[in-house]
């Protein structure tokens, strides 16, 4: 009974600075949404105006088919989890936990059996007279959890939750998230600019940019059918390689070489009007494979270049390749520029995800196969996926 | 880690200054313990040791009256100068308002204006409209002098708090009030009783308007009494009253402030925001 619908939301200030523009989510009751985009694209905004927090310029927010938009933060009957806690630090957790109870005016005992449940579920209990200061990350951040779900509110909203967690306890943390939100089954929020937790924490994800959703999806849907050079480019890690591209009849000309187009691909192109035309290739990383690992070179394309550096993480290699230097498109600079991808993203540098078997070694010439229907083609002036 | 020589350096100058500082004051002690006969001998310690002049200015000089009004007129002048100040200091430190920064600035300017220019037109204001030698009549200089201060004080502890603890008290269900009742006063205690010291130092070693707004005991505070300090006979030499008073007046403030010493602890808001 707790869906949350943001109709046309847009929040603009004084200045006129358009922060949020027209945002259209409808959230399923259950469902837990990953609000994901560079910083300053609006997402912690948006967030903010479903909590009352900031005011909606225009459009309309409803909860459980109530319109919020004039309702106070204490009248939505929704928690927050901050990204810096926001613990009380002259309480003890048990106060800190008991708080928003005490405010809604519950008997004592209700208040004690509710966060005794809540110290269960979070592994609080023996903590309970502490103060915030002598708490380590992970259990203020637990802390901080126990106080948004003590009052079993309508919905969750999460802004950037695990970003002052070291790494390890930041994966503890997101499936101990994921698995109590599918337990207590709460509408949940999800604000980050990390798209390894958007995408492995969300039932759907919403990228932003600008203030404008650029694509609402399940993150295979991100991952497998971006809908423009941003989204390819922000989704999916080490990011997607972009060239410059001419496209012609059934082949595109790349630094790779001609590429003849896949079946499929020709077959999406189709309508497309002009023979000729400029795009920009996307190929991610993970599509190319040494040659020599793979049987039938024959069923797709080769490519052979220099290996500048490689990596091994163990369970793959990253072969960093040098192409002949292209100029980027300026779609590709500005995209770039936005998502802090200067050096990998839009330059003559290209990324490929080798079986860790490969034997190839830096500073030697790599055969490298990709099958061309894991080619990606966009438009080189608007920057949408031309093969969905 | 400082060198040997530094340390020998820090401590000699160390000593000086304290030793600059609590000569005047050890000084009136012993003038206060020192028999008539021998104020003039010109030595530290008294040869002749006596409390008489204790029980003088409580007997005979009537010195009980004057020390209620000082603390009675201090504590409620500090009472009513925290509590404006909380407020406005909340307001400037959190509000976006117009004329926020010309407050602060109006409050700065009332600091720092000669109170000795004020005391003329006071007095006639205040004999026009009763309040002289009342105790309202000193409380409401006092407060006005002392908000400037607590406000200042307060406006900085405020800002310290993070902003998202009053957003995280709102979101838990907390009216505004609510949440700068439980959440920002508690954080604030060390600024608040800082600021209480100060507001309260100030109201009680005032000497200028206690002397010009008053004209008899009923609300004439300790320092000035002391100065209508008069010897049993116009023969006699009251300074070893005045002395005696003098350390009477030092004492509250020692203890106001050893009482009150372990609140003014920083770091208060450890753990409240990640650190």
């Amino acid at each position: 009974m707790a869906e949350i619908e943001l109709d046309g939301v847009t929040k603009h200030y004084a200045d006129g600075n358009i922060v949020v523009d027209n945002v259209t989510i409808s959230i399923a009751d259950q469902e837990l949404l990953i609000l994901v985009g560079p910083s300053g694209c609006g997402k912690s905004t948006t967030l903010n105006m479903i909590a009352g927090l900031e005011d909606i310029s225009t459009g309309e927010l409803r909860i459980g088919g109530a319109r919020m938009n004039e309702r106070a933060p204490r009248d939505r009957d929704i928690a927050m989890v901050f990204q810096s806690y926001a613990l009380y630090p002259h309480m003890t957790v048990r106060e800190n936990m008991a708080f928003p109870l005490k405010l809604a005016g519950l008997s004592k005992a209700a208040i004690r059996s509710k966060v005794d449940d809540a110290a269960d579920i979070l592994e609080l209990t023996d903590y309970l007279d502490r103060k915030p200061g002598n708490l380590s990350g992970g259990q203020r951040q637990r802390v901080a959890m126990g106080r948004a779900i003590v009052r079993s509110p309508q919905a969750f909203l999460m802004d950037e939750p695990l970003s002052n967690l070291d790494a390890k306890l930041r994966v503890q943390m997101r499936t101990a998230i994921a698995r109590l939100q599918k337990s207590l089954g709460t509408t949940m929020v999800y604000v980050t600019h990390d798209q390894t937790e958007a995408m492995t924490l969300g039932d759907r994800i919403a990228l932003m940019r600008g203030g404008v959703v650029q694509q609402i999806g399940s993150p295979q849907d991100l991952y497998e059918r971006p809908v423009n050079l941003f989204v390819a480019g922000f989704v999916g890690s080490p990011s997607m390689n972009f060239f410059a591209g001419e496209l012609s009849s059934d082949t595109v000309i790349t630094p790779l070489g001609a590429v003849r187009l896949s079946d499929a691909t020709r077959q999406r192109l189709q309508d497309g009007k002009e023979q000729s035309r400029n795009v920009v290739v996307g190929i991610r990383p993970e599509a190319f494979e040494d040659a020599r690992l793979v049987g039938d070179t024959e069923q797709g394309a080769t490519v052979t270049e220099h290996v500048d550096i490689l990596e091994s993480i163990g369970s793959a290699k990253f072969a960093y390749l040098d192409l002949e230097s292209h100029a980027a498109p300026s779609k590709l600079t500005e995209i770039a520029a936005e998502t802090g991808n200067e050096g990998a993203f839009g330059s003559s540098q290209l990324v490929a995800q080798l079986d860790p078997r490969s034997t190839t070694r830096e500073g030697e010439d790599l055969k490298l196969w990709f099958d061309p229907a894991d080619m990606l083609l966009f438009d080189a002036d608007s920057g949408e996926n031309l093969t969905i | 880690m400082a060198t040997k020589s530094a340390k020998v350096r820090w401590s000699a100058i160390n000593l000086a200054v304290v030793f600059f500082a609590l000569t005047p004051v050890l000084w009136i002690v012993s003038l206060s313990f020192k028999h008539p006969s021998t104020f003039t001998d010109g030595k530290f310690i008294p040869k002749r040791w006596t409390l008489n002049n204790y029980f003088n200015i409580f007997r005979d000089g009537g010195f009980g009256r004057p020390l209620l009004n000082s603390i009675c007129i201090g504590i409620i002048s500090t009472v009513v100068a925290i509590v404006l100040g909380v407020f406005a200091a909340y307001a400037i430190a959190r509000l976006r308002f117009p004329g926020r920064r010309w407050m602060l600035g109006a409050a700065l300017l009332i600091a720092m204006f000669p109170q000795v220019s004020l005391v003329t037109p006071l007095f006639q204001i205040e004999r026009s409209m009763a309040l002289f030698n009342t105790w309202p009549g000193l409380i409401l200089p006092y407060v006005t002098f002392a908000l400037p201060l607590t406000i200042y004080t307060l406006s900085a502890f405020f800002r310290e708090i993070p902003w998202e603890l009053e957003k995280a008290a709102k979101m838990d269900g907390a009216t505004p009030f609510q949440a700068f009742r439980h959440v920002i006063v508690p954080l604030a205690a060390p600024g608040v009783v800082t600021a209480g010291i100060l507001a309260f130092i100030q109201c009680w070693n005032d000497f200028l308007f206690a002397i010009s707004l008053t004209s008899s005991d009923s609300a004439r505070t300790a320092p000035a009494a002391i100065s209508f300090f008069t010897g049993a006979s116009q023969f006699e030499n009251p300074v070893g009253s005045i002395a005696a008073a003098a350390v009477v007046i030092t004492i509250p403030i020692v203890i106001f402030v050893l009482m009150f010493q372990n609140r003014i602890v920083s770091g208060l808001t450890s753990g409240a925001v990640k650190g």
